[in-house]
């Protein structure tokens, strides 16, 4: 049954890929690539790789469309034909494509529990997490806690690209009066996102937190409530939701996020340990370890929540630039 | 287990439809709605999923895509009503 | 018993969800296409999101149906009627309307 929902899931992105590469009108390719994201998610959650599914399922086909989107509002909506000669590339694609497929001939089969990557790394932390963390979702023990060094360089890039985004388009001032721009005509739509928007803040906090015994975690968590302030943006514009969430306090909040993360690891250096060994910040190792994780997931998803708001008040603010409403 | 085997293939073959609808479309609205539908029954598919996998914790990740498909949809009636109607006809006379 | 029941549901939902796609590709005018994608989603959340309720205990999982059900019923609804008022504005004409306006230029 699994074999076959694949092919037909597989199939169907193929197809989205290539009509994405033909076709010229650029709002349909972004459509397209929401639809792509939302079946790669459904291909990761068939694969059994539930936490990716949710991260590729919030940011692929929630914030890319949006970001993409704003960037439609500002260039144009057809693409340039180009005029040059596409065979000599087509060539050293499909001659590097058979050489790939021809590698891969070698390899072990696909899933097989007795692999040779399967050998080394795994069978220790399936076997000792429990035992050594004791939290019932086994990626995020591994993601936080073993490989906590790794996470830490993943916030600070999120961070750095805020940083870079933020250099190159500037964060928009907060308004003295309150323009109401946004859906000013679509009064069901308002009442509808006025009721859901603090049930997904509070999803927002409960994906956070859940993310010990279920699928979830800070970056998911951070996605979902940038994604509740980017509906309420759009929903009543700009200037007001500069209002709720001013964007002096996003850009604190970055840094914040990554100051606690860090943090964490050098008061497990000064309580004469190594950097982010959580077993030394409380008198038992594995209450040490909860307190080491949520922590640093919190760190986590505020740098995420902030970085991704002001990507999007970047975007907009340009637009609204362009064409005040 | 073989009805929930069977409407997960019913609920492919919408998802098929509903992509086929997003690509081949009159005008720019109709590929909107394809994707649209795509997003809800995806969610649908995902809680049919969980239950035949034998893991209701996928039922999270349904609640997030539903959520998206919402948040895209606005995105996308937002990008509409903020460029010019021009647009619009120039993709309809195509 | 409860079996049978949410089988039939299930396969109830299945059917419903099924015709609104067929309804996407055969219906005329891009309002009544609306409506089929629209309406047909609604009821086939409802029906097999109850089939799947009906199929597990009185657990954190029957709450979790519930939001998503209910979540479901408030932006679906909400979007599709978005998506109407917008093409609307955009000026989208429907099919009586384009038939009139061909009518009046051909006299």
């Amino acid at each position: 049954m699994t074999e076959i929902i694949d092919l037909v899931l597989l199939a169907m992105l193929a197809i989205t890929a290539l009509s994405v590469i033909f076709i010229k009108d650029l709002f349909t390719v972004v459509m397209l690539f929401g639809i792509y994201s939302f079946l790669s998610a459904l291909i990761f959650v068939n694969l059994d790789a539930v936490d990716v599914a949710f991260t590729e399922a919030s940011v692929g086909a929630g914030i890319s469309t949006v970001l993409m989107l704003g960037t439609l509002a500002l260039t144009g909506r057809k693409e340039k034909s180009s005029s040059r000669q596409t065979i000599l590339p087509l060539l050293v694609v499909c001659v590097t494509g058979a050489a790939l497929i021809y590698g891969t001939l070698d390899m072990p089969p696909f899933g097989d529990p007795n692999n040779p990557a399967q050998q080394h790394v795994a069978p220790r932390y399936i076997n000792d997490s429990p035992r050594e963390i004791g939290l019932p979702n086994m990626v995020t023990s591994v993601l936080a806690s073993y490989r906590g060094f790794d996470t830490l360089g993943e916030t600070a890039v999120v961070f750095a690209a805020a940083i870079g985004v933020l250099s190159l388009l500037g964060l928009p001032k907060q308004d003295r009066t309150l323009i109401q721009s946004g859906l000013k005509s679509h009064l069901v739509l308002r009442v509808v996102a006025k009721m859901i928007i603090p049930l997904i803040v509070l999803f927002a906090l409960y994906v956070q937190f859940h993310g010990d015994y279920g699928p979830g975690g800070g970056f998911q968590a951070g996605v979902i409530a940038a994604a509740a302030l980017i509906l309420y943006a759009l929903v009543f514009g700009l200037s007001v939701a500069t209002h709720v969430v001013p964007p002096k306090v996003l850009k604190i909040l970055a840094a914040l996020g990554v100051l606690i993360y860090a943090g964490t690891g050098v008061v497990s250096l000064f309580l004469s340990a190594n950097f982010l060994d959580y077993s030394v910040l409380a008198s038992n190792p594995v209450a040490g370890q909860h307190i080491g994780i949520i922590a640093i997931e919190l760190g986590v998803g505020i740098t995420v929540f902030a970085a991704m708001l002001s990507i999007f008040y970047a975007f907009a603010g340009q637009a609204e630039r362009k064409n005040i409403q | 287990m073989l009805i929930l085997a069977a409407t997960c293939i019913a609920m492919l073959s919408v998802m098929a439809l509903a992509l086929a609808r997003a690509l081949k479309a009159d005008t720019a609205y109709d590929r909107i709605l394809g994707v649209n539908m795509f997003g809800t029954k995806t969610a649908l598919f995902i809680a049919l999923l969980g239950f035949l996998n034998g893991r209701p914790d996928f039922l999270d990740i349904a609640i997030v895509y539903a959520l998206i498909n919402f948040i895209g949809m606005i995105a996308v009636l937002r990008f509409f009503e903020y460029t010019a109607v021009d647009d619009d006809q120039n993709q309809k006379e195509q | 018993m409860l079996e049978i029941i949410s089988s039939a549901l299930l396969i109830l939902g299945a059917f419903f969800s099924l015709t609104g796609a067929v309804g996407l590709f055969k219906f005329p005018d891009f309002f009544t296409r609306v409506h089929a994608a629209s309406v047909t989603d609604s009821i086939a959340t409802i029906l097999i999101i109850l089939g799947l309720m009906l199929r597990s205990d009185f657990d954190l999982v029957l709450v979790k149906l519930l939001f998503i059900l209910v979540f479901m019923l408030i932006t679906g609804p909400a979007a599709a009627h978005a998506l109407a008022k917008s093409a609307r504005h955009g000026g989208l004409l429907t099919l009586a309307e384009t038939r009139g306006n061909k009518k009046e230029s051909e006299d």
